[in-house]
């Protein structure tokens, strides 16, 4: 037993991180050390940049562009790229469909997708959640009519994150309705180009619009752009839910979140000593550092125990990522509200930022409060809290 | 990186888990501590057979010569029997001060006496006044001729009672909280001029406070510098809390397993109470501060033997401070969830409970170890500074 990386690992973190800090351009850096969110061109940029040097897919099969790194390999990249900080590779294409593409899909679509994914030619968008289709996703209403080569697809996807960002979507679809809920859903790639498709960017309360409604309105999808088999979606959602958790923990931001934090309170002065130098606000500093140590401790148990688990199984420490992952960040996320203090309250608006318009107050205060307003997402998206504890009771406590 | 067991690793958790299966049931403790020590002769030699009470000992003093890791293993499955010996207090206390701190001749007179089970420890680290702060050292050794003359009270000194020696931390120079001019001496129990004061402790373990009026001890008797011991100390309590971490999460996998296990059998409404969403996410709850201490007792683990000292104490204060956390979290649930028969002397949950909450009122608790590590400059960082 030992928690020690070995000369491998090490040698492996050094280059990754190397090469991270080289190549990551410095306006994308300092975007994500001040909190403002990556825009599309600068994702875009990075995850070329990835590409070119062979990483952009690292957990991929090696036949489809992947390393064969090993989990703790993998575990190290990922860390080292939210420490650059990095923004992560371009989210829903590298980690959420191209993997189903390569486990379910068929060869026309791997052929085409894949080498796509890889170097960002598109830009996917999941279509899971409904307006009457949230925690109860199963409900789904979405239909999809079998037609000739065609499914005419009727109705409306909603928390679309950057769909008006992109040119293709993920969809679940109920093509049964006659099906017990979970047996008549499709797992359907629909390009946002088609006629009939309509993308409403929905504003978030920190004024970011990050997520859209996506409305569907007799929408043509050949049938070709069904992955696996018909009626079998749910299979394939429950894989794309299971995917993400090693890396939902978001340690390594959480970890760059609060190097912010002690670098802004070395700025500030409170009641004129500096704020670090506060007893009260390091003892609130280290309790969150606490409970980020063991969450990073849990993730490397969970990715040490990876490659001994059965295909498709998981860890029940696992499951717990999410959870403590989410409280961690809304905690950093209430810290810098503590740094900032009543310079919090000025609102400037992206599109002032980029047109240079001077700071109100300390030239970092500005993303602090949106990056508080936007954290309160985290609790609720990819199955909320409540779902997760659900699961958890059912299938790790047998309850 | 490599979280896996070594195969005589796994053979010594089999082993000592079968023993605590065969022979520390609930009803076993329950006569355990009618004895006239509070706990089981017959265990403790139990515990030697099986090599245990030698654990960490070098091979060449008659012990195993194992790490912090295969205590770890032990701690853990006493942590889920609640075991009433001198484990804690003999190997892990007073073992680690011989370790980090005994002669040659020392270590070969005083090691095979507690493998074999021939001889039981106590370490007097702690004073009325002291609180957590291992440096706050008042008793006073004072030079007489080869020897030294031990004058002081020492508190809580955690099976005091049962020890046939005990290792007392002195001051021999410097002012009453410095870290320099504390030294380390082994008092033979029945020395002339120790009182004890025995006394069970809340969970169910004995301790004593000690007053040493005169007690004169040899030459040899000394471990380490007489004035510069504190390195040892810290080490040894750093080691302890790793230790105490290990037990806390098997008494917390316990207090788990037994309430998810309530849930599944109480019915109340017409059915399993289980079958509540508000108690099956308490239960969750529980579950998560299990995982994360589970973690941190490992990082603990880990962490016990490392070289920087700043390092060492940065992590077995997070270790600790998230141990302390989770013994309130966790048991506060699990006490609530069995409703009125978890209140009882007679049923095991307040028993689990009320150990470790003990152990976050040993080595320093939660808020504690908190500010240990905020003033220690925190776990992450240091590259803020650089940036």
């Amino acid at each position: 037993m030992d928690l020690n990386f070995t000369a491998d690992e090490l040698a492996f973190r050094d280059e990754v991180r190397t090469f991270c800090r080289s190549a990551i351009p410095p306006d994308i850096r300092e975007k994500l050390i001040a909190g403002r969110h990556p825009s599309k061109d600068d994702k875009v940029r990075w995850t070329r940049i990835l590409a070119q040097k062979g990483w952009a897919v690292p957990h991929w099969p090696i036949e489809y562009g992947g390393k064969g790194w090993t989990p703790v390999q993998q575990y190290i990249f990922g860390e080292e790229v939210s420490q650059t900080p990095a923004p992560e590779p371009a989210g829903s294409g590298i980690n959420l469909v191209g993997p189903v593409i390569y486990t379910f899909g068929n060869e026309a679509q791997k052929k085409y997708f894949l080498p796509r994914i890889v170097n960002v030619d598109d830009w996917w968008c999941e279509g899971f959640s409904e307006p009457g289709a949230g925690s109860d996703l199963a409900s789904l209403k979405t239909r999809a009519v079998r037609n000739g080569d065609h499914y005419i697809v009727n109705g409306q996807k909603i928390w679309t994150s950057l769909a008006q960002y992109s040119n293709w979507i993920f969809c679940l679809v109920r093509t049964d309705p006659d099906a017990k809920k979970q047996r008549g859903i499709s797992f359907l790639l629909i390009d946002l180009k088609s006629p009939g498709v309509t993308v409403r960017p929905i504003q978030l309360f920190d004024g970011y619009p990050e997520v859209c409604e996506v409305f569907f309105d007799d929408v043509q999808v050949p049938v070709d752009n069904l992955v696996g088999e018909e009626n079998r979606g749910w299979d394939y959602a429950k894989f794309v839910l299971g995917n993400g958790r090693v890396t939902i923990a978001c340690v390594g931001l959480s970890k760059e979140r609060i190097r912010r934090i002690k670098e802004l309170a070395l700025r500030t002065r409170v009641g004129g000593e500096r704020l670090i130098d506060k007893a009260d606000f390091r003892k609130k500093i280290a309790a969150v550092e606490v409970q980020l140590k063991a969450l990073e401790m849990t993730q490397l148990r969970v990715v040490a125990n990876q490659s001994k688990l059965e295909k498709g199984t998981q860890d029940p420490a696992s499951s717990i990522l999410k959870i403590k992952g989410s409280e961690i960040q809304q905690a950093t996320a209430e810290l810098l509200m503590d740094v900032i203090g009543p310079y919090a309250l000025p609102y400037q608006s992206e599109e002032e930022f980029q047109r240079g318009e001077p700071a109100i107050g300390p030239d970092w205060a500005g993303p602090i409060a949106p990056a508080y307003f936007n954290g309160r997402k985290v609790p609720i998206y990819s199955g909320s809290d409540e779902i997760q504890k659900n699961i958890i009771a059912k299938v790790v406590l047998g309850l | 990186m490599d979280l896996d067991l070594s195969e005589e690793q796994r053979l010594l958790k089999n082993g000592v888990e079968r023993l605590m299966r065969e022979h520390y049931s609930f009803e076993d403790r329950r006569k355990y501590r009618t004895e006239k020590l509070g706990f089981s002769e017959a265990m403790w030699m139990r515990y030697a057979e099986l090599g245990l009470l030698g654990l960490p000992f070098a091979e060449v003093h008659g012990g195993l010569g194992a790490g912090a890791v295969e205590t770890m293993i032990v701690m853990e499955a006493f942590g889920k029997a609640l075991i009433l010996e001198p484990y804690f207090a003999t190997v892990v206390l007073a073992g680690g001060v011989l370790r980090h701190g005994a002669t040659e001749a020392q270590n070969s007179k005083l090691v095979p006496a507690i493998a074999e089970g021939r001889m039981k420890l106590a370490f007097a680290y702690a004073e009325p006044q002291s609180r957590y702060d291992l440096f706050d050292v008042e008793t006073e050794a004072k030079r007489d001729g080869e020897g030294w003359v031990l004058n002081g009270t020492k508190g809580l000194v955690l099976h005091g009672d049962a020890a046939d020696k005990i290792i007392v931390s002195a001051r021999t120079a410097g002012g009453a909280r410095e870290k320099v001019g504390i030294g380390l001496f082994l008092v033979d129990a029945n020395a002339p001029g120790l009182m004890r004061r025995a006394y069970p402790t809340q969970d169910g373990l004995r301790a004593a406070e000690i007053t040493l009026q005169n007690v004169r001890i040899g030459g040899a008797d000394v471990i380490g510098d007489p004035a510069g011991a504190f390195p040892i100390i810290s080490r040894v309590a750093d080691e302890a809390i790793a230790a105490l971490c290990a037990e806390a999460v098997g008494c917390f996998a316990e207090m788990h397993a037994i309430t998810v296990n309530y849930l599944k059998t109480r019915k109340q409404f017409g059915t399993t109470i289980g079958s509540f969403q508000v108690l099956q996410h308490r239960a969750v709850d529980m579950f998560v501060e299990l995982e994360q201490s589970c973690s941190m007792a490992t990082y603990a683990t880990m962490m016990a033997g490392e070289r920087d000292v700043t390092e060492r104490e940065r992590a077995l204060s997070a270790a600790k401070a998230q141990i302390g956390q989770s013994s309130k979290a966790l048991g506060r649930q699990a006490i609530q969830l069995h409703g009125g028969i978890g209140m009882t002397m007679e049923y095991s949950i307040g028993h689990y409970f009320k150990h470790v909450t003990m152990i976050d009122a040993s080595f320093g608790d939660t808020d504690h170890h908190l500010q240990r590590l905020a003033s220690l400059g925190g776990l992450f960082g240091d590259q803020a500074i650089q940036r």
